[in-house]
C-alpha cells in the first residue's frame, strides 16, 4: 500500500479521499424541490432526527446556491455531494471520500429512468402522491447505501411482481367508503 | 388530484395529500394534520377492529406526515402488525414504516425480529427480500444480533434464489459495518468469495461490495479473489457493448460490477502471480485505450459512465505505484480531461492528478501541465473546481517551480473567495518556506500574503516569520528594511503592525544609519498606528517601545512621555496600564547595563517543524479524513499543533528573569498551567516584554490558557495540552477543569454502572455579564453512537460572579476512546469567546471494581492470552513512586486491588468490568514498578483488543 505523499512532498488538505478506500457507500440520498421543499430521504447511516434535519436543511442551501452549469460534485462537511437537476427535482447524493462520483451521477440517472419507466414520464406530483412507491423502487435498486442490482429490467420485474401481488389481492372499494374513511 | 395513480391507489391518502398541498399557510397545514393525527387515533383506539387495508392506508398517512418533518409518536404498533399480514403491500408499507420510523423500542424490536424472521424462513422471496432490506435499513445492533449469524447461510445456500442471495450479501455488509463483532467469520466466506464467479451479474456486483469490506479486516482470508476479480474484469472489458445485454449501460459494459472490482483490487498490492498480473495490466491498458476510442454515443451517460471506469482504473494504478509507464498515460490521459469542455470531468481530473503528483514516477508528468492548471485557478467559473486548482498546485510545488505557483497563489488571493482564502494563505506560508532558496524571498512572500489578504493570515504565519527572522541573521536587515516600507503605506493591516513592531523592536537599529528610517521616524511611523489597534497589538507595541529605549537611548525622552501619558499609565485595560507603568519605571530606574541585558536581542528559537506544516501533517494521519475537511474550512486555524513540550517549561533562562521581579507575579507563566508550548508564549516568554496575560475584550487569543481558549473556530485543542487536562481527571472526579481570567469550569461526577452523571459549574470571574452563554457537547468520530450524553440548556445569561451549573446526563453504549468535547460560546464585552475543552469521560470511569481470589484471577488471566487480549507499556515515573499514591490511583482508576495476588508485594493487581450498555468487558491489570530504574511495567488485559489498548494508554499517564 503507498502512504500518500512521497517523501518529503506535502499533498495539499484537499488531496484527500483515494487513499482510505474501501467502506465507500452512499451516506444518504435527498430528493428536492427547486423551492427547497424536501420530496424524498433514504438515510443508509445510522443519524439523529435532528442531526439530519440539520442537515438537510443545510445542504438543500448548499445545492439550490449553485449556478447552472457547475460542477456536480462538491465537498461538504466530509462527504463529497453528487447532485444532478431533473425539471423540478434535485437529486443528491453524498458519498464518502473514495466512491465514485462520475458513477453516482449515473445512479441518480438510473433511478430517474426507473421511475420514469414506471410512472410514464415521471414529474414531481408522481413522487409527491406516490412516495411510497418511490421508496419501494429506491429500495429495489439500492441497499444500505450499495447498489443492489444495475438491470433496468430486474428492477422493473420486482416492481411489477410486486404490483401484480396487491392487485390480487385488493378487491375494488367504493369510493363513498374511501371517503367516509378520509 | 394528481392523474397517476399506479396500483391500489389508497384514495383517502391522495386526498390527504392533495389537502395539505391545499394548505396556504403552515398553520393551515399544521391543523389539518392534527385533525388526521386525531382521526387516525380514534380509528387505532377504537373497538371496531381494522381492517387490513385500512391499517396500510393510515400508516402509510403517518408515514407521509412524519416525512413532511413532524414528530410521529404512535402508529408503530400497528406497522408491526402490518408485517405479519399475508398480503405483500400491508407488509411492503409495514417494512416501509418500520425502516423509515424505528425507534430504540425494545419491546418493539422484539417484535419486529419476530416478524422479520418468520418471512426470512417462509422461503417467499419477495417476502425474504423485504425482511432483509429492513435489517439493511434499520441496521441496528439488536437487528445484527438476532440475524448477523443466520444471513451468511442464506446468501450461500444451494437453493436460495438470485434476488435474496443480492439482497442477503448488501444486507450483510451493513450488518458487518454497524458490527462486525457479531458477524462470524467460517466456511461461509470461500463461499462468498467464489461467488465472484456467478453468472448473475447481479449476485456478482453485490457479492464484490460485501467482499470489499470484508477483506479489509481480513486479508489472507479474501486473498484468492484477486485472482476472481481480475478474471471477470477482464471479460466484462474485453467485451463488446452488448454481450452483457441489461447490464450494459449506454453501450458501457457493466460499468458498476466493473469500478467495484477496481475497487477491491485497490485493497491489495499488484498480484504476485505474473500471469494474473499480466492480465491486469492488459485490462488497465484496454480501459485507457478506450478512452482514446471515439465515443459510442453522444449521451452523457455513455461518457460518464466510461470515465467512472477509467478514473477508477486510475485511481488502481495509483494505488501500485509501480508501473510507471501506466502512470504516465494515466497523466498525459487526465492532462487532456484538464481542458475538457465537460466541468465535471476538469474537476475529477485536478482532483486524482494531486494524487498522482506524489508519486515519483508521474511527478514530472504532472508538472508538465502547470500552466493548465494555473489558467483552471484563474478562469474557472465554479469554486469547487478552483479549489481543486489550487490543490493541484499545492501537490506538484517543488523547488523548480516554487517561485512562479507562490506567486500564481499570491495574485489569485486578491481575488479568491473568503471561503478558500485562509487555505491558500496557509499553503502559501508552506512553499514559501520549505522552497525557500533566500530567505528575503520568504519575507517579501509573507508580508505579501498579510498585505494582500491578513484578515486570514493566522497567528501561526506571523510567528513563523518572525522565528525565522531571528533565527537568520542573514535576512534580519532585509527583514527590517521591508517591514518599515511596508507600514509606509497609510493603510496596512494590523498584523503587519505586530510584525514590524516585533521586527523594528528586535532589528530596527540594522536600519537606523539611514536618516529616512532614522530611529525616531521609526517610532513616530509605528506610533502612528498605534491607537487604530487592538489592545493585543498596542500591548506588543509597548513592548516594542521599551526595547527602542535600549537600542536609540535618543528616543527614551520621547516614548518615556507616550508612557507616561494617561491614555497608557491610566488605560482602563489592566495589561496595558501595567506594561506602561512598568516599562517606565524600567525605563528610568535600570541603568544601560541592566537595561542592555533585560533587553537584549532574542536568542534564536529551537530549530523545530514549522507549526503549520506539523498542523497539516497531524491532519494527514490515519482517520483524519473529517476533521481535515472541518479544519479546512474554519477561520483563524489554531495555533501550535503539538510543539516540543520542552519550549514552555524549560525555556531559555533569562538573566532578565530577576528584574521581573519589578512585577508581583509574572502572569503569563502562573495563569498559563497547562501552556504547552504555545509559540505565542514562547515568543513573548523570553522577552521582558512578557505576560501575554488576558486582556479582556481583546480579540486576540491572549487567553492565558495559550491556545486553549482561543476565538478561534477550530474544535480541537492542541492535542497535548487537551490530553494532559483530560489525565488529570482520569483517576479522579472532582476538580477544575478550566481556568482563565474569565471564567473557571468546575467539574464534578459521579458514575454507576453505564451511567454517570455530571456537574459543570461554570464560574463568571469577572464583574460583566456574560450574554448568549451556550455550551454545546459534540462528539468526535465515532463517538456518536458510543456515547449518550443529554444535558439541559444554561441560561444564556451569566452575570458578573455568579456560578451556573449545568447537569450531563451520561449513557455509555460501547466502549470509545476520544472523549466527547464541550464547546462554550459566550460574548465578553461584545467579543466572541469560545473554547473547546474535553470533558473528562473516559471509558475507565464505566469500570466497576471486581474483587477475586489469586485462583481466579491467573485463571482468568491466562484465558486472555491471545496477543491482541494484552496490551502493555514500560514507562518511567514521573511522579514519586509512592506506594500509597498508587494504590489511591489505582482505586480512582476504578479496579479493585487484589491483594496477595500476585507474588511480588511490590506489584499491583487489579480487575473490574467495563460496563457498557451493548457490552461488558472483562479487565483485569498488573502494574509491576521498578525503584531501582525508575520504571514501570503495565499490562493490560481485556477481552477486547480496543478496550486493553485504550485503558493501558489512559492509565500508564498517571504515575
Amino acid at each position: 500500500m503507498r502512504g500518500g505523499a512521497g517523501p518529503g512532498r506535502a499533498t495539499g488538505t484537499g488531496a484527500r479521499g483515494r487513499d482510505g478506500r474501501g467502506g465507500a457507500m452512499m451516506r444518504f440520498m435527498l430528493l428536492f424541490s427547486r423551492q427547497g421543499k424536501l420530496r424524498l430521504q433514504k438515510w443508509c447511516v445510522a443519524a439523529g432526527e435532528r442531526e439530519r434535519r440539520k442537515m438537510v436543511r443545510e445542504l438543500m442551501q448548499v445545492v439550490l446556491a449553485r449556478k447552472p452549469k457547475m460542477c456536480s460534485f462538491l465537498e461538504w462537511r466530509d462527504l463529497k455531494v453528487v447532485y444532478k437537476r431533473y425539471a423540478s427535482l434535485y437529486f443528491c447524493c453524498a458519498i464518502e471520500g473514495p466512491d465514485n462520483e462520475l458513477l453516482t451521477l449515473e445512479l441518480i440517472h438510473r433511478y430517474v429512468e426507473l421511475l420514469d419507466k414506471y410512472f410514464g414520464s415521471v414529474c414531481e406530483l408522481d413522487i409527491i402522491f406516490n412516495f411510497e412507491k418511490a421508496y419501494f423502487i429506491l429500495d429495489e435498486f439500492l441497499m444500505g447505501g450499495e447498489i443492489q442490482d444495475t438491470s433496468k429490467k430486474s428492477v422493473l420485474k420486482a416492481i411489477e411482481q410486486a404490483d401484480l401481488l396487491q392487485e390480487e389481492d385488493e378487491s375494488p372499494r367504493s369510493v363513498l367508503e374511501e371517503m367516509g374513511l378520509a | 388530484m394528481p392523474a397517476v395513480s399506479k396500483g391500489d391507489g389508497m384514495r383517502g391518502l391522495a386526498v390527504f395529500i392533495s389537502d395539505i398541498r391545499n394548505c396556504k399557510s403552515k398553520e393551515a397545514e399544521i391543523k389539518r394534520i392534527n385533525k388526521e393525527l386525531a382521526n387516525i387515533r380514534s380509528k387505532f383506539k377504537g373497538d371496531k377492529a381494522l381492517d387490513g387495508y385500512s391499517k396500510k392506508k393510515y400508516v402509510c398517512k403517518l408515514l407521509f406526515i412524519f416525512l413532511l418533518g413532524h414528530d410521529i409518536d404512535f402508529g408503530h404498533m400497528e406497522a408491526v402488525n402490518l408485517l405479519s399480514s399475508n398480503k405483500y403491500t400491508e407488509k411492503q408499507i409495514g417494512y416501509l414504516f418500520i425502516s423509515v420510523l424505528v425507534n430504540s423500542n425494545s419491546e418493539l424490536i422484539r417484535l419486529i425480529n419476530n416478524a422479520i424472521k418468520n418471512d426470512l424462513a417462509s422461503r417467499n422471496p419477495t417476502f425474504m427480500c423485504l425482511a432483509l432490506h429492513c435489517i439493511a435499513n434499520v441496521g441496528s445492533r439488536e437487528m445484527a444480533e438476532a440475524f448477523a449469524s443466520e444471513i451468511p447461510r442464506i446468501l450461500v445456500a444451494g437453493d436460495t434464489m438470485d434476488s435474496v442471495k443480492q439482497s442477503a450479501a448488501l444486507c450483510l455488509l451493513r450488518l458487518y459495518k454497524t458490527s462486525p463483532d457479531l458477524v462470524p467469520m467460517g466456511e461461509w466466506t470461500s463461499r462468498v468469495v467464489h461467488l465472484l464467479n456467478d453468472q448473475h451479474m447481479g449476485v456478482v456486483t453485490a457479492a464484490v461490495s460485501l467482499i470489499t469490506c470484508l477483506c479489509k479486516k481480513n486479508p489472507d482470508d479474501f486473498k484468492t479473489c484477486v485472482s476472481l476479480a481480475v478474471s471477470r474484469l477482464s471479460r466484462i472489458v474485453s467485451s463488446a457493448s452488448t454481450d452483457l445485454q441489461d447490464y450494459t449501460y449506454y453501450f458501457v459494459p457493466a460499468p458498476w460490477l466493473s469500478v467495484k472490482l477496481l475497487r477491491l483490487l485497490q485493497c491489495y498490492p499488484p498480484p504476485e502471480d505474473a500471469a494474473v498480473k499480466g492480465r491486469l495490466v492488459e485490462c488497465l491498458e484496454t480501459v485507457l485505450n478506450k478512452a482514446q476510442e471515439p465515443p459510442k454515443s453522444k449521451k452523457v451517460q455513455h461518457s460518464n459512465a466510461k470515465n467512472a471506469i477509467l478514473f477508477e482504473a486510475i485511481s488502481l494504478i495509483i494505488h501500485y505505484d509501480s508501473e510507471p509507464n501506466l502512470l504516465v498515460r494515466a497523466c498525459n490521459q487526465l492532462g487532456q480531461f484538464l481542458q475538457h469542455r465537460e466541468t465535471n470531468l476538469r474537476y475529477l481530473a485536478l482532483e486524482s492528478m494531486c494524487t498522482l503528483a506524489s508519486s515519483e514516477f508521474s511527478h514530472e508528468a504532472v508538472k508538465t501541465h502547470i500552466e493548465t492548471v494555473i489558467n483552471a485557478l484563474k478562469t474557472e467559473r465554479d469554486v469547487s473546481v478552483r479549489q481543486r486548482a489550487a490543490d493541484l498546485l499545492y501537490a506538484m510545488c517543488d523547488r523548480t517551480n516554487a517561485k512562479q505557483i507562490v506567486s500564481e497563489m499570491l495574485s489569485y488571493l486578491e481575488t479568491a473567495d473568503y471561503s478558500i482564502r485562509e487555505e491558500i494563505v496557509l499553503k502559501v506560508a508552506i512553499l514559501a518556506e520549505k522552497y525557500a532558496v533566500d530567505y528575503s524571498w520568504y519575507v517579501d512572500t509573507i508580508l505579501n500574503l498579510i498585505r494582500i489578504a491578513g484578515d486570514y493570515v493566522s497567528e501561526e504565519v506571523w510567528y513563523r516569520v518572525i522565528q525565522i527572522v531571528i533565527n537568520r541573521d542573514d535576512v534580519q536587515g532585509y527583514a527590517a528594511k521591508t517591514v518599515f516600507e511596508a507600514l509606509q503605506a497609510p493603510a496596512c493591516h494590523e498584523n503587519m503592525v505586530k510584525v514590524g513592531g516585533y521586527i523594528l523592536g528586535e532589528f530596527g537599529n540594522l536600519i537606523a544609519g539611514d536618516p529616512r528610517s532614522s530611529p525616531l521616524v521609526q517610532f513616530n511611523l509605528l506610533h502612528s498606528k498605534f491607537h487604530l489597534c487592538s489592545v493585543a497589538t498596542r500591548a506588543l507595541l509597548l513592548s516594542t517601545y521599551i526595547k527602542f529605549i535600549n537600542l536609540f537611548p535618543e528616543t527614551k525622552a520621547t516614548i518615556q512621555e507616550v508612557l507616561r501619558s494617561d491614555s497608557q499609565i491610566r488605560n482602563a485595560d489592566v495589561e496595558l496600564q501595567q506594561r506602561a507603568v512598568e516599562y517606565l519605571k524600567l525605563s528610568s530606574i535600570a541603568s544601560t547595563d541592566v537595561l542592555a541585558t533585560v533587553l537584549e536581542e532574542m536568542p534564536p528559537f529551537p530549530e523545530r517543524e514549522s507549526s503549520i506544516l506539523a498542523k497539516l501533517k497531524k491532519k494527514k494521519g490515519p482517520g483524519a479524513g473529517s476533521e481535515l475537511d472541518d479544519g479546512k474550512k474554519e477561520p483563524g486555524a489554531e495555533i501550535n499543533g503539538g510543539m516540543d513540550p520542552s519550549a514552555s517549561t524549560a525555556s531559555t533562562p533569562s538573566p532578565s528573569a530577576d528584574l521581573l521581579g519589578l512585577r508581583a507575579a509574572p502572569p503569563a507563566g502562573s495563569a498559563a498551567p497547562t501552556s504547552a508550548g504555545n509559540l505565542l508564549v514562547d515568543v513573548f516568554s523570553d522577552s521582558p516584554a512578557a505576560a501575554p496575560g488576558l486582556a479582556p475584550g481583546t480579540e486576540e487569543n491572549f487567553l492565558s490558557t495559550g491556545a486553549a481558549a482561543s476565538v478561534c473556530e477550530d474544535p480541537a485543542l492542541p492535542l497535548s495540552e487537551a490530553d494532559e487536562l483530560l489525565n488529570k481527571f482520569v483517576c479522579k472526579n472532582n476538580g477544575v477543569l478550566f481556568e482563565n481570567q474569565l471564567l473557571q469550569i468546575g467539574v464534578k461526577s459521579e458514575f454507576r454502572q453505564n451511567l454517570g452523571r455530571m456537574y459543570l459549574f461554570y464560574g463568571n470571574k469577572t464583574s460583566v455579564q456574560f450574554q448568549s452563554f451556550t455550551p454545546t457537547v459534540t462528539y468526535p468520530g465515532e463517538l456518536q453512537s458510543q456515547l449518550n450524553i443529554q444535558t439541559k440548556a444554561v441560561d444564556p445569561l451569566v452575570e458578573g460572579g455568579a456560578q451556573v451549573q449545568q447537569v450531563l446526563n451520561i449513557e455509555c453504549l460501547s466502549d470509545f476512546t476520544l472523549a466527547p468535547l464541550i464547546n462554550i460560546k459566550f460574548r465578553y464585552g461584545g467579543t466572541l469567546q469560545n473554547i473547546t475543552l474535553k470533558l473528562p469521560i473516559t471509558l475507565n470511569k464505566f469500570f466497576q471494581a471486581t474483587e477475586m481470589q489469586s485462583q481466579d484471577f491467573f485463571q482468568r488471566w491466562k484465558q486472555l492470552s491471545l496477543p491482541q487480549q494484552e496490551a502493555q507499556k514500560i514507562f518511567k515515573a514521573n511522579h514519586p513512586m509512592d506506594p500509597e499514591v498508587t494504590k489511591a490511583k489505582l482505586l480512582g482508576f476504578g479496579s479493585a486491588l487484589l491483594d496477595k495476588v500476585d507474588p511480588n508485594p511490590d506489584n499491583f493487581v487489579g480487575a473490574g468490568i467495563i460496563q457498557t450498555k451493548s457490552l461488558q468487558v472483562g479487565c483485569l491489570l498488573r502494574l509491576e514498578p521498578n525503584a531501582q530504574a525508575q520504571m514501570y511495567r503495565l499490562t493490560l488485559r481485556t477481552s477486547k483488543e480496543a478496550v486493553s489498548r485504550h485503558l493501558c494508554e489512559l492509565l500508564s499517564e498517571q504515575f
